[in-house]
């Protein structure tokens, strides 16, 4: 393999470009980056950099002298926009071509939208132009926020929000938010964290429209109420950037679809990241971005699949002062028990808690709010696949 | 120089967080004591909660290991390394001598000097 392009320069694509190098692939190594920056961290956008606790310097995922190590060419601030059927020529949006042995692909995932995302005052949060907006806004004093979605980013932003003394509403359209993602017993006691942290919680409700002429001015309900905004920001998730991947041979089903291994349908070319469905599975995990580029590129460069990865999912959230870890495979039907610390009155209580997941004995899933230690032994425990015994002492 | 805890609290295993500014984490590896910044330089987490194996911790957020001896992260994220402080035990308790930011500063401009 003589040139090697990966496309998408954020921390899978990094990843993938490290892996390569390190896996001793010495060849033409190509990036293609449509944000015009270089990779960054996206997880403190929503958290330390929207509240203006850390800089811009502070989101660089790599610095000069790695940069010069992986000796690759950036093309940066241009988008990919298609793919040739047989997997060897990326087309990019300026007109020009980068023929290829080897394709990476991490184009990750876009912000869901909805209507009247246009008007002045509407923001998501996915990358850091839109963070560097929306906290430009929101220093410009207090504020009636509004957002739209409670789920992690959601949650964040709205915590962010609070903390910088705006008036902060949260509506979610199910019962309950990151009920998907917890259950129904530990998603309650986390939306307890928006009470105590000051914000107003809306559920089981959506979203009917935005309304204002050239700046929002509320958000109508879908059971009639109107909620006066000055800021609205729309967290209602994300979806895998496949449209560059129309014309070529890939499968696409809410994401690239790979086997275990990464690897697409066309042996020379695989994916990482929110954008890969992994074996069936598409991860909007941090962790999973980072672990599944060193698989991947050993088999784009093996040229078949020789390595499979099932990382545990691992995924975090800090939200009002509260760290928020999880770790397994829960299911709908797993029973949970608090292991560790309490909760009273529907939230943690001070200190915390540790929660396991369990099915048939044996457990599944890990839950922390602010216990990391017990998290931590619990979560290697689970990916060894023992029995976690130790964090129920 | 900051006292920090008896000895005898601080067994093979464990840490300690200290509320030093920047906060220092002490570490009992097998006997051997170690003190170096507590939070991690990849994001903000608290490297006395991390996972202690020989003379590595690791960080409970995202991974990051870090050298206990040297300060240095030795994987992914984190790039930069923490600073270490000398550690003694004068009658049964344990003392942190901080580096001071001066010292700090020209070592870690050295090591990128160096590097």
């Amino acid at each position: 393999m003589r040139t090697v392009t990966v496309v998408g320069a954020s921390l899978s694509g990094l990843y993938a470009a490290r892996e390569l190098r390190a896996q001793g692939f010495d060849g033409r190594l190509v990036v293609v980056g449509d944000e015009p920056h270089r990779p960054y961290d996206r997880p403190p956008l929503s958290k330390d950099f929207l509240t203006g606790r850390s800089g811009e310097d502070q989101l660089a995922l790599s610095d000069a002298e790695e940069t010069t190590e992986l000796d690759a060419e950036w093309l940066l601030g241009v988008r990919a926009r298609g793919l040739d059927v047989r997997g060897r020529t990326v087309l990019l949006g300026d007109g020009r071509t980068v023929s290829t042995d080897g394709v990476i692909i991490a184009t990750g995932a876009s912000a869901r939208r909805l209507p009247g995302c246009e008007l002045a005052g509407v923001h998501t949060l996915r990358t850091l132009d839109d963070a560097r907006a929306l906290r430009a806004e929101l220093a410009a004093g207090t504020r009636r926020v509004v957002v739209i979605g409670g789920g992690f980013i959601g949650a964040e932003t709205a915590s962010s929000c609070a903390g910088l003394g705006h008036d902060v509403t949260v509506v979610e359209a199910a019962p309950l938010p990151l009920v998907p993602q917890l259950g129904p017993e530990m998603a309650a006691v986390c939306a307890g964290l928006h009470r105590r942290g000051g914000v107003d919680l809306v559920t089981g409700t959506g979203v009917a429209g935005l309304r204002g002429t050239v700046a929002v001015t509320g958000v109508e309900l879908a059971d009639g109420r109107l909620l006066p905004a000055d800021i609205v920001i729309v967290g209602i998730g994300a979806t895998p950037n496949t449209d560059w991947l129309a014309g070529s041979t890939l499968a696409l089903h809410d994401g690239v679809l790979c086997d275990d291994g990464c690897v697409t349908a066309l042996p020379q070319v695989v994916a990482v990241g929110d954008v890969a469905r992994v074996g069936g599975t598409r991860a909007e995990h941090w962790t999973s971005a980072t672990e599944q580029p060193r698989v991947a590129v050993r088999n784009l460069l093996a040229g078949h699949t020789a390595e499979t990865v099932r990382p545990l999912p691992y995924f975090w959230s800090d939200q009002y002062g509260a760290r928020i870890q999880f770790a397994g495979r829960r299911l709908d039907t797993d029973t949970v028990r608090i292991a560790e610390g309490g909760v009273s009155d529907d939230a943690p209580d001070e200190g915390g808690f540790l929660a396991l997941y369990e099915r048939d004995g044996r457990t599944t899933a890990v839950l922390s709010v602010d216990r990391p230690r017990p998290f931590m032994r619990a979560r290697r425990e689970l990916g060894r696949g023992v029995t976690v015994e130790a964090a129920a002492s | 120089m900051i006292p920090v805890c008896r000895l005898d609290d601080l067994p093979a295993g464990e840490s300690v967080r200290i509320d030093t500014t920047p906060p220092i984490a002490v570490f009992n590896a097998d006997g051997e004591l170690y003190a170096i910044d507590d939070t991690c330089t990849h994001q903000d987490a608290s490297l006395s909660e991390g996972w202690l194996e020989g003379c590595l911790v690791e960080c409970p957020l995202h991974a990051a290991s870090f050298d206990l001896r040297t300060g240095r992260p030795t994987c992914l994220p984190a790039r930069r390394a923490v600073r270490t402080h000398r550690v003694t035990v004068d009658d049964g308790t344990v003392h942190v001598h901080v580096a001071s930011e001066v010292l700090a500063a020209v070592a870690s401009e050295e090591e990128g000097t160096a590097a």
